[in-house]
């Protein structure tokens, strides 16, 4: 397949690197600045080169990328809320033109999922957004193996950096500031850490897993968020004590949707330690299943794109 | 305030039946090896209104301990010769444990577990607070549960009101699946 790929962060950048190694082909590549457009394939060294200069990806106006003659377009641009833009545009854009679309970007499929299948549906392209939950871990793909009607619930740690902070408060007796702060200074959170800590990034993920179980009409504002900026050293410990500890779960049942600080047996398998995810699901005929793995990074979150773009249709 | 079931691990909420003699002195004689060896009582049904055939009362004790320390006790009520009829985990089939963070003794501690202990079928069997620490303005408590089977929803649901309420903060434990 030819790839348009939009966003050249972590994730796209990834994405791009891979795609040869799995015989895709890169047409087109743009970040927020420029794009590089070459229906022959892009010379990924000389955009690396660019990108080392802190330069736009190449000279084209960003929207060129959009416009190449490409079969997949991967939007890997920053999760935006409300109207998700610009990466709806950019998906809307390819459908209408019946290009297939794969979303590393949650925005869209969190916010706006009746919108993104109803454009899916009248365009000979196809979506999928295996990347925007649990990073490599193919939830998405098992999800729709067993059939979206036969999984009861799903519940599972999708933000390894509020992860990395409950597992150092618990291990070395730390409150959460002095954890965040280790947490910025290794680059496990981000300078603005509220979009992890205080639970909107997993209640994203967890949007978007009960569209799929419901078949859409969730958004954002239909889950119900606690963050684990008030839980407290001592919690931890009373926690332990009891063969406990708390992790912040995300959890999708028939008649909720949530997230928060929740009490999880320190041995069982919701209770994953660092930066690592863990999605459960509990199924109708296939009792439960646990996949657990690296929930973010490029190189990881890449190979999820790129497992989709396999799972496409041919384009005719 | 101490905890429940001070040999480490989580004390688990038991039913033993018995059959009692009617007279005097004979429920404090099948409670005494209960105590002995660390059980501790959630409560007593004496149903002196259902006398057995032979002429007993029968005696449903709700009690909780350690499963090695329930053991114990089944033993050791029989070999004081007491008859126990039922013992297991019948009644109280489930237990939880929970947390509450916020300002707890200012919001009447004591009158949010007794709230809780009075959902239908839910006891609190342990309670461990602790104080805040350093720059930490909240303090914590664990509390443990024991509910007839059916009932855990209802007891997180009570502790979830009594918790809103008061503006506190709760840690569920996650219920159903493998985890």
């Amino acid at each position: 397949m030819r790839l348009a790929v939009i966003g050249a962060g972590a994730v796209g950048w990834a994405v791009a690197d891979q795609a040869a190694d799995r015989e895709h082909a890169v047409v087109a590549l743009a970040d927020s600045r420029g794009a590089v457009v070459d229906a022959a394939g892009v010379d990924l060294d000389a955009v690396a080169q660019r990108r080392a200069a802190g330069d736009p990806v190449g000279d084209r106006s960003p929207g060129a990328a959009l416009e190449a003659d490409y079969d997949v377009l991967v939007e890997a641009t920053p999760t935006t809320l409300g109207d998700a833009e610009p990466g709806f545009g950019h998906v809307e854009r390819a459908l209408d033109r019946d290009r297939h679309v794969v979303l590393a970007n949650k925005g869209p499929v969190a916010e706006r999922y009746d919108d993104l299948q109803a454009l899916a549906a009248a365009s000979a392209g196809s979506v999928r957004f295996e990347a925007t939950v649990g990073g490599a871990i193919p939830a998405i793909a098992t999800i729709e193996g067993v059939g979206p009607r036969r999984v009861q619930t799903v519940r599972g740690v999708l933000n390894g950096t509020a992860n990395f902070v409950l597992t150092r408060m618990a291990a070395e007796g730390l409150a959460f500031d002095h954890v965040l702060a280790e947490a910025q200074d290794l680059g496990v959170a981000e300078a603005d850490p509220s979009f992890d800590v205080d639970g909107t990034d997993a209640a994203l993920k967890c949007a978007i897993v009960a569209n799929l179980l419901r078949d859409g009409g969730v958004t954002l504002a239909d889950v119900a968020v606690d963050g684990i900026r008030d839980v407290p050293g001592r919690a931890l410990d009373l926690a332990a004590e009891a063969g406990r500890t708390i992790r912040l779960v995300g959890e999708v049942t028939p008649t909720t949707v949530r997230v928060g600080p929740r009490l999880v047996p320190s041995a069982g398998a919701l209770a994953v330690e660092g930066t690592t995810n863990v999605v459960q699901l509990g199924t109708d005929h296939a009792g439960t299943l646990t996949l657990q793995g690296p929930g973010a990074g490029g190189a990881a979150t890449a190979t999820a794109v790129l497992a989709d773009v396999d799972r496409l249709p041919p384009r005719s | 305030m101490g905890e429940v079931g001070a040999d480490g691990g989580e004390p688990r909420a038991y039913t033993v039946r018995l059959e009692l003699d009617d007279r005097p002195g004979e429920l404090l004689r099948a409670l005494t090896p209960i105590a002995d060896h660390g059980g501790n009582l959630l409560g007593i049904v004496h149903e002196r209104g259902s006398v057995t055939p032979r002429g007993r009362v029968p005696v449903e004790v709700d009690v909780a301990c350690q499963p090695e320390q329930f053991d114990r006790i089944v033993a050791a009520l029989r070999d004081a010769g007491v008859t126990v009829t039922r013992a297991g985990e019948d009644r109280y089939g489930e237990s939880v444990v929970v947390l509450l963070i916020g300002d707890l003794v200012e919001t009447d501690l004591s009158d949010t577990l007794t709230r809780v202990q009075a959902v239908d079928g839910v006891d609190v069997t342990g309670m461990t607070l602790e104080a805040p620490e350093g720059t930490e303005a909240q303090s914590s408590a664990r509390l443990q549960l024991a509910a007839r089977t059916g009932a855990v929803a209802a007891a997180l649901s009570a502790v979830r009101s009594v918790a809103d309420e008061k503006d506190l903060q709760v840690v569920e434990p996650v219920t159903g699946g493998e985890q």
